[in-house]
């Protein structure tokens, strides 16, 4: 059985599609991601396998319970840390802890037990009867983290983990994570739009406009690129490309900021070349500047959608978050 | 499946005690309008009023039983509004995905803020001798059992109006252009004996016109002479709660409702 199934998921908030049906499986103990720029779907779909949305139509099941008719199913097998906190500040660590194990109904000794071993995991165990108001940002995500775990779930699900934590912290997380899986066998789906990030999963989802455009493992997604990654700028763009044609046979494609991209293996040898021949044909073309890199997601994902990962466009939540973020002093370090 | 709801609940009422009884500076700042009203408001229209009546009214004894609802209709209503916020970023999210009832949830939430909303309440009722109020223990019990009536009466109300809202802005409008005046036509400041036709039909349909006349019988018998309390009222008591008691489950009822439809 898998972990996840997600078939023909779509959801639509009046006019908008959110979610233009997106079909996938999890496999147990899988890091699975989905990984897009900001207003592609991925926290939508999450709110959708979650229960906290009604899909507009399609089906998943979480652990075999479908999301439609056994929500509370669905509900004792996941635990979830959301991209915003849901902590209560004027409670202590262990107190909040305290409160998630009375929903999810699990016993006094069986919570005592479990919480100090969570807390100890995540290194809170000194901090855990002070107030949350005093705790950073990455000691908030930690605390989540033991938190979403409490109840032994069978799926983990992760909105954006790192997003606004530090580089440091944000190692230190993944860090956490992935003991997590050594330890626990849990599944985990998670969303981002770091690239850097998605790299921990097993498997990647890109997501773009409500639509998977890509479904594989991080080796296998970047050997669509095929090959090293030249990035260059030249005086004339439209002649490079013809003479490199010509003399080369190699293809180029336009990329971000007038750049023109080259991709070939060996890279670092091909450089030399393309200058020397750039430079020796008539009229000479100069190369303003020059980029080499191994392919990596990011060039994964302006390959398939034709644009680096972008800022999306605010909405009526994005701005209560913003609101929100002053209003907590952004405490989210 | 109901000892989970129940303990689900009763997780969601003690989370908003517990919230309560640490947030000394919040308990402080709430006597501050109240306060303000009955020592500055009060005093000033004192000697007036009590021209009025020939020195038998104290106008600040009069107001004080308003000044109670008045805590408990605020408090009420902002635990209300915290819902909305809560429910994005804070506690109420993580319960909404949690293996609990929606209708658990809602029922958790009115209780708890009608606690808290009647325990703000109960901490006004200490300025009593201040101001004059005599009060025995069978009244205080009195007093508190209407509070905790009152507060779920208005804790209601606001949540069938915070269920489906989203961000903050339009619920603030919102409660300006109701609450205020649900507050003033109440007759918190003034009897509504012999006041013009439309307000009298207007008071009639405000809850908290119950709540303060069945908080002021309470509260002043043993201040004010029968005859004088009996013209500063309009209904009997035991009406007063009826109408309190139904007026709450007509609330609850949308409240759980709105609350339960997923999405």
């Amino acid at each position: 059985m898998h972990a996840i199934e997600a078939r023909q998921l779509v959801r639509k908030f009046g006019e908008v599609t959110a979610v233009a049906g997106v079909d996938f499986d999890v496999a147990q103990g899988e890091v699975f991601g989905f990984l897009g720029p900001n207003g592609a779907g991925k926290s939508t779909t999450i709110n959708m396998l979650c229960t906290m949305l009604r899909p507009s139509a399609g089906t998943a099941t979480i652990n075999g319970y479908d999301v439609r008719t056994d929500p509370g199913g669905v509900r004792r097998s996941i635990g979830i840390i959301f991209q915003d906190a849901s902590l209560d500040d004027r409670l202590t660590a262990r107190e909040n802890l305290k409160f998630h194990a009375m929903l999810y109904d699990i016993p006094s000794d069986v919570f005592r037990q479990r919480s100090a071993e969570l807390l100890a995991m995540v290194d809170l165990t000194d901090k855990a009867d002070d107030q949350i108001r005093g705790y950073s940002g990455g000691m908030k995500r930690r605390l989540e983290i033991a938190r979403g775990l409490l109840h032994h779930p069978k799926v983990l699900f992760l909105d954006e983990p790192t997003i606004g934590l530090d580089p440091q912290t944000r190692r230190h997380i993944w860090q956490y994570l992935l003991k997590l899986r050594e330890q626990e066998g849990v599944t985990m789906f998670m969303t981002t739009h770091y690239m850097d990030e998605a790299e921990h999963c097993d498997r990647i989802a890109i997501i773009d406009h409500g639509r998977i455009v890509a479904l594989d493992a991080p080796p296998q997604l970047k050997a669509l690129v095929g090959g090293d990654v030249i990035a260059v700028r030249t005086s004339d763009n439209e002649r490079a490309t013809a003479r490199l044609r010509e003399s080369e046979g190699v293809e180029t494609r336009p990329g971000p900021d007038g750049q023109l991209i080259v991709e070939t293996p060996q890279g670092d040898r091909f450089i030399p070349l393309l200058i020397d021949r750039l430079a020796s044909g008539q009229p000479p073309i100069t190369v303003a500047s020059i980029n080499l890199s191994r392919p990596t997601l990011e060039d994964v994902f302006i390959k398939l959608t034709g644009h680096a990962i972008r800022a999306g466009e605010a909405d009526g939540v994005q701005a209560f978050r913003q609101m929100a973020r002053m209003w907590t002093g952004g405490r989210r370090r | 499946m109901l000892r989970r709801n129940l303990k689900g609940a009763y997780t969601i009422w003690y989370r908003d005690v517990i919230r309560f009884a640490r947030d000394r500076v919040r308990m402080v700042a709430a006597l501050g309008q109240p306060l303000l009203y009955l020592f500055v408001f009060g005093t000033g229209l004192a000697p007036a009023m009590s021209a009025s009546t020939n020195g038998a009214l104290d106008f600040r004894q009069f107001m004080f039983p308003g000044i109670l609802a008045m805590a408990v209709l605020f408090t009420a209503i902002f635990s209300a509004i915290s819902v909305v916020w809560d429910r994005e970023f804070g506690f109420l999210k993580e319960v909404m995905v949690a293996p609990v009832s929606r209708t658990a949830v809602a029922l958790g939430k009115v209780a708890g803020g009608a606690t808290v909303a009647m325990f703000q309440g109960l901490i006004v009722l200490i300025l009593a001798p201040v101001v004059g109020v005599k009060l025995g223990v069978s009244q205080v019990l009195a007093i508190v059992g209407l509070l905790l009536l009152l507060a779920t009466v208005m804790t209601s109300l606001g949540l069938v109006i915070a269920a489906r809202q989203k961000t903050m802005e339009g619920f603030q409008m919102l409660m300006n252009f109701l609450l205020m005046p649900m507050f003033f036509l109440s007759g918190a400041f003034f009897p509504l004996r012999g006041v013009p036709l439309w307000l009298a039909w207007l008071s009639n349909v405000d809850p908290v016109t119950y709540g303060v006349d069945s908080i002021r019988q309470k509260t002043l018998e043993r201040t004010v002479a029968p005859g004088m309390l009996g013209l500063l009222t309009l209904h009997p008591m035991a009406a007063d709660v009826i109408v309190m008691a139904v007026l709450s489950l007509a609330f609850i009822v949308p409240a759980v409702w709105q609350f339960s439809r997923s999405e």
